[in-house]
């Protein structure tokens, strides 16, 4: 026992000088039982942060070996096919750390292997945020630095991605200078100040090195900050169920469960990466050579994140390049990069104010929409991740083209239809499936589940018998509210008519809710039960009575 | 009756969404029916269990501590001696000791969590993010009351200035950047090659005969002397040249090019006119020059033309002829800009 | 009277719903890929008989005349009055290289027509008779000559040669057969093929006459050395070693792209469902 009161002491002292010093009391008071909803899907956003604190780790561990520097070196390492060529010290010192370092070559491979996840988690966390709305009020804000934040993670990684100086990395650099150059009017000025002079130069090295180690992490990292600030104060939405509410938040506490579980889904995180990293090779930069602007190598492809507009340009016919009065506007590269970067961060940060003018709607909303119950919403978002991976397979023409045996030509020219064709389709598509499952959801609601039992009545029809849900399972159904065009509901909080804005607002909120399925009322389960359709009253009074113990547990849980 | 009941009723009855659809007694919306009962864990009511659980959580925690170790002895331990047999084994052994340490210490915390610790859920209530009335009107009177203070809106001279100085400190910043390169000149439209400039083959150099081509050949080009530029890469990057040799009834020279050629050898810039990637594809039957970058393909017997892809402008081609001995030189410079277009380019 | 059907409970949904989807969704797929496929024209076949030009020649007139003319002066032979179905290049000139490069891969004589000629593994013909018919086309007039054994002979390359090698194949191979020589596409479904399976023998002789697509590099463009010094590097694994793990089809960041996705986050979602489970 005596040990006990030892630990019991060291911990009070502790606690006593944290709180005499930094307030720790009011700390623990505030957050250590703040409730965290438990879903898998909330555990996407983590997924982010985590790679992105493993890339800090295993990048500052990287830098302790990597010369940023253009400066001409002869090879003289270990790599034998390399041996006395010419080479930048960037790519030396980068080949030095992957063989001559213990641990080096698995820590580059970590690093990479961290960048793809955090840049890929980044964007099923959006679109988990996107597909259940919980970009609305209040947290547009939010979405809006979660999209500067996405946008910031693709420049973090193709400035890392520069950085060891290879062949397909200096391909990679000399594309984003031609995407540089054709910025109208200021582009040769903005690409001579960044280079330092004309392509190649001596300089994109060190300064990509400062903006890829110190400049983006640290706006990055102040950001994720205000990210992670917003979610306290909001606290986290939650999934639609039986006992909760816009007003309440039903999880498990922030100590000790949530920092168990968060905390041990970290190492889950670096655990599972690190194996990755620990069997599969990734940038082989030696394979590549160092850069030289004459050599190439098929398949030149950046890394995934920025295969979409690699696929764009692909796709943009030569045509569009426009010359005249001696100036050059090549629209070929300019409307396929900079353009569509400008559109697609625009329409991100746009969006959640979009749907508050069609819905009219500035209430604060906790509960997360079902994607089903937002058909219009989930048809965009369908839309737009068909047009994302339509580009990126384009991104990847040429090897899709080696692999199956096609042509690269008929390729790119079914994608130019495509890329116009099939998001419409897919707009159209999942719409109906969403009004399809609300239907299924109705009829669910209305008659209750299907048993697989079926009866044959006296007069010699078969029938399946339905068992009525419990009131939990059809609340989950039935919870949602549903939005109507302002043509045929009149809002207070709709904008004059008679003005431009009006009108687009109700021809917006047609757009939107048109469309829809209402979810079943009580008087409509009134109706059908009166039809004497299905059930004997037996299960119905065992049904009501779970419904008080349900109403009963949520109260003496409030307690 | 319950805090769910109240919230229900605050929230639902939004602005546009009432459903008037109630008809006698029947409520309008379902109500909330709260909470589910909480439903007992095997480890909850059975200690066999929950003893179960706590072993499976000290045996991946002491899986995670063999981890810890075998990183240190995969470290120290296999011979890094510069052979690359060596350095495969260490980065598997190391990764995958790393895996073990990490992965079974995560694990095993969240079964910790998941067995163990209660799991009722519990409950927080949410407040509006936007004050009450009477929060916001002192936050109003409040920043009334320091306005007031400062003066600002008595004295329009200090808030103009004020608005004055805050819009022009930030931006001499910008002209701090003007040294980070010079000013673009005519280096884009200009290469190093010139007239009597030898063609020397790209990487291995050494100057090139006109007979060393054989029919379907293709050499890769660079200016004689690349090696000595003081920026070797950005000569590089737009001296780089194509030599195919074709049948010559197959080439189609416009006018002023038709002695551009030597024997069907012709020479071509091999920087995309697209984004600048080596344009070096050449398929000798089609005679078609493909880009791996963007796939934008040019058609050797037509000057080089764009045939597909995203290229709008032909590869330039560099004049050459061949010297007393034989060896191939530039008539002269090319005649256009090479590689990616830029606005002056005309 | 109650019985339990359970396939009638899905009566709702016709069962015969799914066949019909899963069968649209396979023809618009099937459709696409014979949209998108390569045409390929008809197939001509050979088959083999019997020693030296003369038997070359016999060998030849059976087995490559029919596309390559009976002089092998190119565009096929006349039959009929109809003009040939498969006119062939010339192989005046193309020399014992070539003819052994084409047929000892299989490539010759022509299984079925398509963009290009694929490198097929079952060889019709003994090296005996590639000898000859080779011997053959030699004798009409002179070519590339099947390289030496030294020219192939990789173990006196050192690593400074290596190197070299591997510095020409960046510049004038890697473009079309990638970095690591796994191939890649050309226009219209024509490709580089992957370099993997290839002999010595053959790439030296790729590189001499340079077959279909394949531009030529005799041995004025890139020397009979420095040949020998890119076989050194393609052939053989140890000399360029992949110490980072399993590499992925070595095609570069797509197949990277595509791990981390379905590896990357597949697992991480895999584990954040475990972790969002109730325990039991």
């Amino acid at each position: 026992m005596s040990s006990q009161t030892t630990v019991d002491k060291v911990a009070a002292g502790i606690g006593n000088y944290a709180d005499d010093t930094a307030g720790a009391s009011k700390i623990v008071n505030g957050f250590a039982r703040k409730i965290f909803p438990d879903h898998w899907s909330f555990m996407l956003g983590e997924i982010t942060l985590y790679s992105f604190v493993i890339l800090l780790l295993t990048g500052t561990f990287l830098t302790f070996f990597y010369e940023p520097s253009a400066a001409e070196t002869t090879y003289t390492g270990i790599y034998a096919p390399l041996a006395g060529q010419t080479v930048s010290e960037a790519y030396a010192s980068s080949l030095r750390l992957s063989f001559d370092i213990r641990g080096g070559l698995l820590m580059r491979q970590v690093h990479h292997w961290a960048a793809l996840v955090f840049v890929a988690a980044t964007i099923v966390h959006m679109a988990r945020v996107f597909f259940t709305g919980a970009f609305r009020k209040p947290r547009e804000l939010n979405w809006v630095i979660g999209g500067v934040l996405a946008l910031l993670a693709v420049f973090e990684g193709f400035t890392g991605y520069s950085l060891p100086d290879d062949l397909l990395s200096g391909t990679g650099i000399r594309i984003a200078d031609a995407i540089i150059l054709a910025v109208p009017v200021v582009g040769s000025y903005i690409s001579f100040f960044l280079f330092g002079g004309e392509f190649p130069g001596q300089d994109f090295i060190p300064r990509f090195f400062t903006i890829h180690i110190l400049l983006l992490p640290a706006v990055m990292l102040a950001l994720i900050v205000v990210h992670l600030f917003f979610v306290v104060i909001h606290k986290h939405t939650q999934y639609p169920g039986p006992g909760r509410t816009e007003d309440n938040v039903v999880g498990f506490p922030l100590f000790p469960v949530y920092a168990a579980k968060a905390g041990g889904f970290f190492f889950i995180v670096f655990g599972v990466i690190a194996l990755i990293a620990a069997l599969f090779s990734i940038n082989p930069i030696w394979a590549y050579g160092a850069y030289d602007p004459s050599p190439v190598t098929a398949g030149s492809q950046p890394d995934w994140y920025m295969g979409w507009l690699d696929g764009a340009v692909r796709l943009m016919p030569g045509w569009t390049e426009i010359s005249a009065f001696g100036y050059t506007l090549s629209l070929n590269i300019f409307i396929p990069t900079t353009v569509i970067i400008l559109f697609v961060m625009g329409a991100l940060v746009a969006y959640p104010y979009l749907e508050q003018i069609a819905t009219g709607d500035k209430r604060e909303h906790h509960l997360l929409d079902r994607p089903r119950n937002a058909p219009t919403r989930t048809g965009l978002g369908v839309m737009a991740v068909t047009f994302y991976v339509l580009l990126w397979i384009s991104g990847g023409n040429d090897i899709i083209a080696h692999i199956m045996q096609l042509s690269i030509n008929d390729i790119t020219r079914f994608l130019r239809v495509a890329l116009f064709v099939l998001p419409a389709i897919a707009f159209v598509v999942t719409k109906r499936i969403c009004l399809g499952l609300q239907r299924k959801d109705r009829e669910k609601a209305l008659h209750g589940r299907e048993t697989g039992r079926i009866v044959r009545l006296p007069h010699g029809e078969f029938i399946e018998v339905h068992a009525p849900l419990s009131d939990l399972e059809r609340w989950t159904l039935v919870q949602h509210e549903v939005q109507r065009p302002m043509e045929i509901e009149d809002r207070v909080d709709a904008g004059n008519p008679d003005t431009l804005y009006g009108r687009f607002q109700r021809r917006l909120s047609k757009f939107y809710f048109e469309d829809r399925v209402e979810p079943v009322t009580p008087a409509e389960v009134e109706a059908a039960h009166s039809h004497g359709e299905l059930g004997s009253d037996e299960e119905h009074l065992a049904v009501g009575d779970k419904e008080n113990a349900a109403i009963g547990t949520s109260q003496t849980l409030h307690g | 009756m319950s805090e769910i009941e109240r919230a229900g009723d605050a929230h639902g009855q939004g602005p546009g969404t009432t459903l008037a659809r109630g008809q006698g007694g029947v409520a309008e919306k379902f109500e909330n029916p709260g909470l589910p009962e909480h439903r007992h864990r095997m480890g909850d009511t059975d200690p066999k269990a929950a003893r179960r659980a706590e072993r499976q959580v000290a045996i991946l925690l002491v899986l995670s501590m063999i981890g810890s170790v075998l990183i240190v002895v995969s470290i120290i331990g296999v011979k890094y001696d510069g052979s690359f047999n060596q350095i495969s084994l260490s980065t598997k052994a190391i990764g995958l000791s790393m895996f073990l340490s990490l992965f079974a210490l995560g694990v095993g915390a969240v079964h910790w969590a998941k067995t163990l610790m209660p799991d009722d859920e519990r409950i927080d209530y949410r407040h509006r993010q936007r004050g009450t009335t009477a929060e916001r009107d002192q936050a109003v009177a409040i920043l009334k009351e320091g306005t007031d203070e400062s003066g600002i809106a008595r004295r329009p001279l200090i808030r103009n200035t004020l608005i004055g100085a805050g819009v022009l400190f930030p931006i001499p910043a910008v002209f701090f950047f003007r040294d980070t390169g010079p000013l673009p000149g005519d280096d884009l439209s200009t290469t190093m090659w010139r007239e009597g400039m030898y063609l020397t083959k790209d990487p291995e150099g050494g100057r090139i005969r006109a007979s060393d081509l054989g029919l379907g050949s293709v050499v890769h080009v660079m200016p004689e002397g690349i090696e000595d530029q003081e920026e070797i890469l950005n000569a590089k990057a737009k001296a780089a040249v194509l030599l195919m040799r074709l049948e010559p009834e197959l080439l189609n020279p416009g006018s002023g090019r038709e002695d551009w050629a030597v024997d069907g050898i012709v020479a071509y810039s091999k920087i995309c006119t697209h984004m600048g990637c080596p344009v070096a594809l050449y398929e000798q039957q089609t005679h078609h020059l493909l880009c791996p970058c963007h796939q934008s393909t040019f058609d050797v017997t037509r000057e080089c033309k764009v045939i597909f892809g995203p290229a709008k402008r032909a590869l330039p081609q560099l004049p050459i002829r061949v010297d007393a001995e034989g060896y191939l030189q530039a008539q002269s410079g090319f005649h256009e800009a090479v590689g990616p277009s830029f606005w002056e380019r005309g | 009277m109650t019985r339990t059907l359970t396939a009638l409970s899905a009566r709702r949904r016709h069962p015969l719903a799914v066949v019909v989807l899963i069968a649209l969704a396979l023809l618009l797929v099937g459709g696409l890929y014979a949209a998108l496929a390569p045409r390929a024209a008809e197939a001509s076949t050979a088959t083999a008989s019997a020693d030296d030009v003369e038997t070359g020649k016999k060998l030849f007139l059976a087995n490559c005349a029919t596309c390559h003319g009976l002089n092998a002066q190119g565009g096929g032979v006349t039959v009929n009055g109809d003009t040939a179905q498969n006119p062939g290049p010339s192989l005046i000139g193309v020399g014992a290289a070539a003819v052994d490069f084409q047929v000892g891969s299989g490539r010759m004589p022509l299984a079925q027509s398509g963009p290009q000629a694929p490198k097929v593994n079952k060889i019709r013909f003994s090296q005996e008779q590639i000898d000859q018919m080779a011997a053959y086309i030699a004798s009409l007039a002179p070519g590339p000559a099947i390289p030496t054994e030294e020219q192939l002979d990789v173990s006196t390359v050192n690593d400074e040669q290596l190197a070299r090698g591997a510095a020409i194949f960046r510049t004038n191979c890697a473009m079309c057969h990638n970095f690591a020589g796994k191939g890649g596409a050309l226009t219209e479904g024509k490709y580089a093929p992957s370099l993997d399976e290839a002999s010595a023998k053959h790439i030296y002789e790729a590189m001499l006459t340079g077959p279909q697509s394949m531009p030529v590099f005799n041995d004025t463009t890139i020397s009979s050395e420095d040949k020998t010094a890119i076989i050194a590097w393609l052939t053989q694994d140890e000399k360029r070693p992949d110490p980072g793990g399993l590499t992925l089809g070595s095609v570069g960041p797509v197949s990277e792209g595509l791990f981390a996705w379905i590896a990357g986050i597949g697992l991480l979602i895999g584990c954040s469902v475990w972790l969002g489970m109730k325990s039991s």
